[in-house]
């Protein structure tokens, strides 16, 4: 996909965010293309997943804090007063970096999502079957689908959490660190579910990893803590490039292991 | 100081003096316990203790059928009307009341656990007897349940705040408005300690006698009837622990025992119940 025909699905321009007086976040900038995978890599407290968390206004939980600057999904600012929040997180779902399934079945778990849209308990049994096979837990699980999702190991877990958030079709995931808690090979499947996933979802994904983001993604955008300790971007663009043609010397340092 | 032989002694002598404080805590309660087991067994194995109501005085024979289902019904009465507002209450305070709100309704309700019984009997009296112009189990259901209430409210949202906040989280990242997440989520959730909370104020329920006094009344007939005085278990060995009739002072023990009874099974029942959940 080259710049000019790029479907540009979120696009942050200059976000600024506080909790309370503080500020986490500088002018961040940041255009994600439909269907690729952008990774957010930077060093420790340097504000990547705050902005990850703005794009699905999960910011909203925390008391205190306030969000300038413009976030489009499909050309809408999500951080407007009149965005309907409830909606805006069905489009754009979330994988946390630890597993949080409900003690709830396997079945319960992945049927949530359906089940409040109101689905009828047909297509919810369809649509539970579609996840579960989209993120490879369909064979494992099928014989015991009332049983507790807690007794799934911890990768398992992880991708039944993925499929949950996939039974509402969003159009948008974000991931925070996902595999993070995860052991290598479970890493390893989520990494290749990812890579059949952008074939029709738009992924945003923060990770310490940068072999796994070098890996991985289409696109990164590394960020720093700046004087101030507000996270700005600064720098961001085909993955290729930045790893192996960074034009800042942050960049250039960090990729190389001087500091992080 | 810091020498290894000392240290050990330090740690035997510490061990020696703790094991004397619980001793010295449980040897009264074991000795109580043991004191109505032995003055209450002989009355709980004498036949019609379960099956009939007390007979008239000077009478031999008899039992405490009236009280005990007077207990179930007035204690059962009382959290029907405690359980589902103190659980309210308590989801309430979890999720939506971290503010000024919240804190009164929770130093209210502090206040409330160390009012002393009777001002609950007093208020079931005043609300109900005076109104109705009747003793009845339904006046001592209300002061049962005003005095439930602080103890399930707090139970419930110390159950609910013990919820991770990782799963309201998945829940509202789904889509889900922040009251299905409360009620279809965080509240199944922590369904163990709020079950463990009722039967626990309930149990505590059970054994009141001051705010039965002059709500209850109690009633020497096998009553049902709501509306109607009744009898129950505390009310029992309260009368009879001064009445000159032996048959009566040993129904009295019985009832005791078969109370402590009820309430160390409700215990015991309530820690099965959350040993199951936590499986």
């Amino acid at each position: 996909m080259r710049d000019g025909d790029a479907e540009i699905k979120l696009d942050a321009r200059r976000v600024n965010f506080w909790y309370s007086d503080f500020q986490a976040l500088h002018d961040a900038s940041l255009a994600v293309q439909a269907r690729k995978i952008t990774a957010l890599i930077g060093p420790s407290g340097c504000g990547k997943t705050t902005f990850l968390r703005i794009f699905n206004r999960m910011h909203d939980l925390v008391p205190g804090t306030r969000a300038g600057g413009e976030v489009l999904l499909d050309g809408h600012n999500v951080l407007s007063a009149d965005t309907d929040v409830i909606n805006l997180r069905r489009q754009v779902g979330m994988l946390f970096q630890r597993a949080n399934p409900f003690p709830k079945s396997i079945y319960d778990n992945v049927a949530y999502g359906p089940h409040i849209l109101g689905w009828s308990k047909q297509q919810i049994n369809q649509i539970v079957e579609e996840s579960l096979k989209d993120t490879g837990l369909w064979d494992e699980v099928k014989d015991r689908l009332r049983r507790s999702a807690l007794n799934l190991s911890g990768g398992q877990q992880q991708r039944l959490c993925l499929a949950r958030a996939l039974a509402v079709r969003p159009e948008v995931i974000l991931m925070d660190e996902p595999a993070s808690a995860l052991d290598p090979i479970a890493t390893l499947r989520i990494e290749e579910l990812m890579q059949d996933l952008k074939k029709r979802y738009t992924i945003v994904i923060v990770t310490h990893n940068m072999q796994q983001a070098s890996r991985v993604s289409d696109f990164t955008a590394f960020m720093l803590m700046n004087q101030q300790r507000a996270g700005e971007v600064i720098e961001f663009g085909p993955t290729d490039d930045i790893f192996n043609r960074p034009r800042d010397g942050r960049t250039e340092d960090y990729i190389t292991g001087r500091f992080g | 100081m810091s020498h290894p032989l000392i240290r050990s002694m330090v740690d035997r002598l510490v061990a020696g003096l703790i094991v004397l404080c619980v001793s010295v805590a449980a040897v009264p309660v074991l000795v109580l316990l043991l004191f109505v087991l032995i003055n209450g067994l002989p009355g709980m194995l004498t036949p019609g203790f379960f099956t009939d109501p007390p007979y008239p005085q000077g009478v031999p024979g008899g039992g405490v059928l009236n009280a005990i289902i007077g207990t179930f019904e007035i204690v059962g009465i009382g959290s029907l009307l405690a359980v589902p507002v103190g659980a309210l209450i308590g989801i309430f305070l979890s999720e939506y009341g971290r503010n000024q709100i919240g804190n009164t309704v929770r130093f209210i309700s502090d206040v409330f656990t160390g009012l002393p019984s009777i001002a609950f009997g007093i208020f079931g009296y005043t609300v109900v007897v005076l109104t109705t112009h009747h003793f009845s189990a339904l006046s001592a259901s209300v002061a049962l349940a005003v005095l439930m209430l602080p103890v399930i409210l707090r139970a419930t949202e110390t159950a609910l705040v013990l919820v991770p906040n990782s799963l309201r989280e998945a829940g509202l990242a789904l889509g889900a408005p922040r009251w299905r997440v409360t009620l279809e989520i965080v509240v199944p959730a922590a369904l163990g300690g709020i079950v463990t909370g009722a039967l626990l104020a309930m149990a505590r329920a059970a054994g009141e006698t001051a705010p039965l006094l002059f709500t209850a009344f109690g009633n020497d007939i096998i009553q049902t009837n709501p509306l109607q005085p009744m009898g129950a278990l505390s009310l029992t060995i309260f009368r009879n622990a001064l009445v000159p009739y032996p048959n009566l002072q040993q129904q009295a023990w019985a009832a005791a025992l078969l109370l402590v009874a009820l309430v160390a099974a409700t215990n015991i029942l309530a820690r099965i119940y959350v040993r199951r959940i936590q499986r």
